[in-house]
């Protein structure tokens, strides 16, 4: 009697050799596609969306270029959540967190073509982790307390990171801007309070870092275009037609005079209303509904400016910067929070009109305008400076600092090669071979600028024989060179990070010996 | 399918559209049975033991899940024969049961079908063979009680209970950091027992998880976290001695049942409704301060202006708080549910040492913790992984390590691990079996050999000799009398695993002796399918 079908239709199932096959292939395949993107002279990658409009994208942003793509290979998609996770967690180190993987599995499929047991691998690599963990946390560089050095230190952070970004042209002045912005938060890692505002035009060395903030918003007609001392006050409520909210209620009337009345009424609520705003004292006022162009006509009478339809994250950073809070009921003036800032005035970049609050009253927030010659290349320019706000602000709160260019992958792999020789058992193996996968970073790194890397690396490595050494890989000159002179720098968080979440995955897709698929879920075709 | 006809040729018509049903009869459906049952048994064995291996499974949405827990692979396997349907249900029976052992059930009931399709070969009648299979069994449940051992434990020695939840944690992903999970798992359903009772309310802890950070980051949080923040960007984000006023009913104008109107005809009418609806957002904001609350919580949504109001007042207030959450917070805090602003009072109110805001990560997410509570019986247990699947199988293994620690709450009774009891009981049922007279023997020697094949899974897994590594430890136990010598996977160097300190249950084992030999019973017995023909 022959075994009968146990699962539901289409649902197929692999095994042992034929599973494991499966998920390297995926996983490598994975990594060779964002491989090309890494280090200061990485590709970038155009994106084609499958929507209406096939919109494109152009970045270098492994977290990016991996969302945006339809993967079926389940041990691909673990992949790509680790990416999502880095992008999540510290910002940065999305390519480089699933290169690392990607080798680590490559070495991987070696040792299982050579029968060592997978778990013998994974109990391998933790070793190997955890010692290359330390063997960083032993050469980390911490000027927590010395601020200036400190301060060049984030700046050197923030060069490296955006070096490999479409900015790297003018990567001086974005990490200007970056590092300034991030000071502003005082160790918050709240990003919010960094507004960003795309503007096309210009070039990208035109854009600038504003300590104001800057609403993408337009005065009312025949209001103030620029009131000195502003009183602001930013409010969440209707100004439209104020709806009665009890339930239920309708109005019904039986003549048109009375209708007139209602319609009176509600005029007279609605200039009530903004009596009562006025009486605030206030002189500039922000709502992040509707006004209707009755109360306008209202405000412009009382020489207030008022700004509608404030978007609820610009409302609260507004509320942020002048240190006001959000109103929605306006009876008791007197214990309502008040912004202020010195300046409010219309400003124009390129061909619009933007509203300018300068002289804030709470450092802690600012608005970088970028500006460039497309969408894309604004788009691009956001990722990368995102990439760069996230990993400095990390950084603030985790001063610990480490040298960049293949450093710390040289640092570890040397660690990690000792240790594999005082172990014992088949496992000093896959130490090596962890070993191995760290030293693929460099390699892909200058093999990407287009030069020698078994020569480099191999030079690299001899020059890591010395006790303190600072050797890396300087990509400019081609040659390797001492990262502490050339001021490349990375956080310990991120590279961290990118360490522990690349063996999680590795192992997470080593430990799998079967993949059971379930027949995809019928869709109507919506092309 | 065969029809029977009548004295004129015609046949009779015994099951609706007959001819389109297929049919498997008399010992062909058996066999039938027991290859499906096999078959799954099949995949979940190399799932077993702590060098076990994982799965991936695809849902039809082509989400992906890695685990190897045995109930969650089965459950996820989109099973559609009806025996294999069995074996999911076994599975889970185990699951709901005990929580732990899963694979091990699943793996015992394919060795016993195994042991019945030779047993069928020879012409022993099914009954028989399931006859035996319960009485070996009671003799197998029955040893082990016998070799079970007793421990104590108390609130301050904890520690066997945390060695037996990492003997449980060793086989998943997460025992890298076993040790430390199981502290936390331990911890939390202590601080949630009842002693006295010797029960457990699972209920009270809440497995949480986040994206991001290490395992090793995981930790146990005497109160609730909540994925929520404050209504109003701008209310305070801590809050110490809180007094939380737990409310089911909006912050908005009532909504009667009954259907109604509110007609508005005069201008007059116009004005009071907008007054009274001013003074209801103010009532039901001063309701809730004058009984002295400091912290709203609330299961819908705030208008703006109520929102505005409470911010205004100073009353911290967290809305869209899921029902289950509702009740957890008012259990943790000792408060009680309020569904209407009139029945506030101060009694009511929860009360928690400490509730802050706490932000993750280079994304906006925040959660709301609430700790140091009236009634520190609920815990939660926080989650941190490196993606997503990871922390869902970590939920899945800090469940399972929850369950026994639970059961051994309930009944203090170990047994060895390692494949020791298994071997143990095979040894006791092949011994008894000679005592049975007639063709049970066989079937009671049949179920010996299939409780050798959990070991044996084991040992493969393990990358050991199966049966070399059985015999041997087989004999040992006999040479020695030592019902402790088990399988060796983590390769430490020695047989016993007392020293290694690998403990199981003892309910958990029973349980799993039992409900395996009740499903292939309830197999053996069927000797005819009849299922409709596929369309």
């Amino acid at each position: 009697m022959a075994i009968e079908k146990i699962f539901k239709d289409d649902a197929t199932e692999e095994k042992g050799e034929r599973a494991r096959m499966s998920s390297f292939v995926g996983a490598i395949a994975i990594t060779d596609l964002v491989k090309t993107t890494l280090g200061p002279k990485g590709m970038d990658k155009i994106l084609q969306s499958t929507g209406r409009g096939h919109g494109v994208t152009v970045t270098n942003d492994g977290a990016t270029i991996l969302k945006s793509l339809h993967i079926d290979n389940p041990a691909a998609k673990v992949l790509i959540d680790i990416s999502k996770v880095q992008d999540d967690e510290v910002g940065d180190g999305t390519t480089s967190v699933v290169v690392l993987a990607g080798e680590l599995l490559r070495e991987a499929e070696k040792l299982v073509a050579s029968k060592i047991h997978p778990m013998t691998i994974i109990s391998g690599y933790r070793m190997a982790a955890e010692c290359a963990r330390n063997a960083l946390l032993q050469r980390v560089v911490d000027n927590k307390e010395n601020a200036e050095k400190f301060k060049s230190d984030l700046m050197k952070i923030a060069k490296t990171t955006l070096s490999s970004k479409i900015l790297s042209q003018d990567k001086e002045h974005f990490a200007q801007l970056a590092v300034e912005a991030v000071m502003r938060l005082k160790g918050s890692t709240n990003l919010e309070a960094i507004q960003i505002i795309k503007k096309p035009g210009g070039s990208l060395k035109d854009s600038f870092l504003d300590e104001g903030f800057i609403l993408d918003k337009k005065i009312g007609l025949g209001q103030p275009k620029r009131i000195e001392n502003a009183k602001i006050l930013v409010a969440n409520t209707a100004m439209d037609t104020d709806k009665v909210k009890i339930y239920g209620a309708r109005v019904r009337v039986d003549s048109m005079s009375k209708v007139a009345e209602i319609e009176g009424a509600e005029k007279e609520k609605m200039r009530e209303k903004v009596q009562k705003i006025i009486a605030h004292g206030i002189n500039c006022f922000v709502n992040r509904q509707l006004i209707y162009n009755f109360p306008e006509e209202l405000f412009a009478d009382a020489g207030i400016l008022a700004i509608e339809h404030a978007d609820f994250d610009g409302i609260e950073r507004l509320a942020l910067v002048t240190g006001g809070e959000i109103a929605s009921t306006f009876d008791n003036p007197e214990s309502v929070k008040i912004g202020h800032c010195k300046l409010i005035e219309e400003i124009m970049i390129g061909e619009d009109k933007l509203i300018h609050f300068s002289g804030v009253e709470m450092g802690q927030a600012c608005t970088i305008v970028l500006r460039g010659a497309s969408h894309h290349v604004l788009d691009e320019a956001e990722r990368s400076l995102h990439d760069a706000l996230c990993v400095l602000s990390q950084t603030v709160n985790d001063t610990r600092v480490l040298l960049g260019g293949g450093w710390p992958e040289m640092v570890m792999a040397k660690e990690v090669d000792e240790l594999a020789r005082k172990t014992p058992g088949k496992k000093s193996h896959a130490i090596e071979a962890f070993s191995r996968a760290l030293v693929a970073i460099p390699t892909i790194i200058a093999d990407n600028a287009g030069l020698d890397s078994a020569d480099l690396v191999a030079q690299l490595r001899a020059a890591h024989h010395t006790e303190g050494c600072n050797a890396g890989i300087d990509v400019i000159s081609g040659s390797v060179g001492d990262m502490a002179e050339l001021g490349i720098s990375e956080s310990f968080k991120v590279k961290q990070a990118v360490l522990l979440s690349a063996t999680e995955a590795a192992e997470m897709i080593l430990r799998v010996d079967e993949i059971i698929t379930c027949a995809p879920r019928q869709r109507e075709d919506r092309m | 399918m065969a029809l029977a006809f009548d004295e004129y040729g015609r046949p009779f018509i015994i099951l609706k559209e007959q001819d389109q049903k297929t049919r498997l009869r008399g010992i062909d459906a058996q066999k039938a049975n027991i290859s499906a049952g096999k078959a799954v048994a099949r995949i979940l064995r190399t799932s077993l033991g702590p060098k076990g291996m994982d799965k991936i499974l695809q849902s039809p949405d082509g989400d992906v899940t890695i685990t190897n827990d045995g109930a969650t692979i089965l459950e996820q396997m989109d099973v559609d024969n009806q025996i294999a349907k069995l074996m999911v249900e076994l599975s889970r029976s185990q699951d709901y049961e005990i929580g732990d052992g899963t694979t091990g059930v699943v793996v015992m009931a394919g060795a016993l079908l195994e042991q019945a399709e030779r047993l069928l070969e020879r012409g022993i009648h099914p009954i028989r063979i399931a006859e035996g299979y319960e009485m070996a069994s009671r003799i197998a449940v029955e040893h082990l009680e016998h070799i079970s051992q007793k421990f104590d434990f108390g609130t301050t020695n904890i520690e066997p209970l945390v060695q037996t939840c990492m003997t449980t944690l060793s086989s998943k992903i997460v025992n890298r950091c076993k040790r430390h999970l199981a502290e936390i798992s331990v911890k939390a359903v202590l601080s949630v027992a009842d002693l006295e009772r010797k029960d457990v309310n699972l209920d009270m802890i809440k497995v949480e998880g986040k994206v991001g950070g290490k395992l090793e980051d995981t930790e146990l949080i005497y109160g609730i976290t909540v994925d929520k923040d404050m209504s109003h960007p701008q209310m305070p984000k801590q809050i110490e001695d809180a007094k939380i006023a737990i409310l089911t009913c909006p912050f908005e104008p009532p909504k009667p049942k009954t259907k109604h109107k509110v007609d508005i005809d005069t201008v007059e009418k116009f004005q009071t409704l907008r007054l009274q609806e001013q003074k209801y957002f103010d009532d039901m904001v001063q309701k809730c301060k004058d009984v002295g609350a400091t912290l709203v919580i609330c299961q819908w949504g705030f208008d703006d202006e109520a929102n505005h109001l409470l911010m205004h007042r100073n009353l911290p207030a967290v809305r869209w708080v899921g029902g289950v959450e509702l009740e957890l917070i008012a259990i943790a805090t000792g408060g009680r549910i309020v569904p209407r602003f009139q029945e506030l009072t101060p009694e009511k109110l929860g009360r928690a040492g400490l509730v802050r805001e706490k932000s993750f990560g280079t994304t906006k997410d925040k959660m709301l913790y609430i700790e140091h509570c009236a009634n520190s019986r609920a815990v939660t247990i926080f989650i941190r992984g490196g993606n997503k699947m990871m922390i869902e199988e970590t939920k899945r293994s800090i469940h399972d390590a929850l369950c026994v620690a639970r059961n051994l709450i309930r009944n203090n009774s170990i047994v060895y691990g390692g494949g020791s009891a298994e071997i143990s009981c095979s040894i006791a049922v092949e011994a008894a079996a000679d005592k049975y007279p007639g063709v049970e023997q066989y079937a009671i020697r049949a179920f010996a050999d299939a409780l050798d094949s959990v070991p044996m899974a084991l040992a493969e897994n393990s990358g050991l000799q199966p049966i070399e590594t059985l015999s041997a430890v087989k004999s040992q136990q006999i040479k020695e009398n030592n019902p402790h010598n088990g399988i060796d996977c983590n390769d430490v160097g020695t047989n016993d695993m007392r020293q290694q300190d690998v403990f199981e249950t003892l309910i958990g084992k029973q349980q799993q002796i039992l409900l395996a030999t009740q499903v292939v019973k309830m197999i053996l017995k069927i000797d005819d399918v009849i299922s409709p023909s596929d369309y």
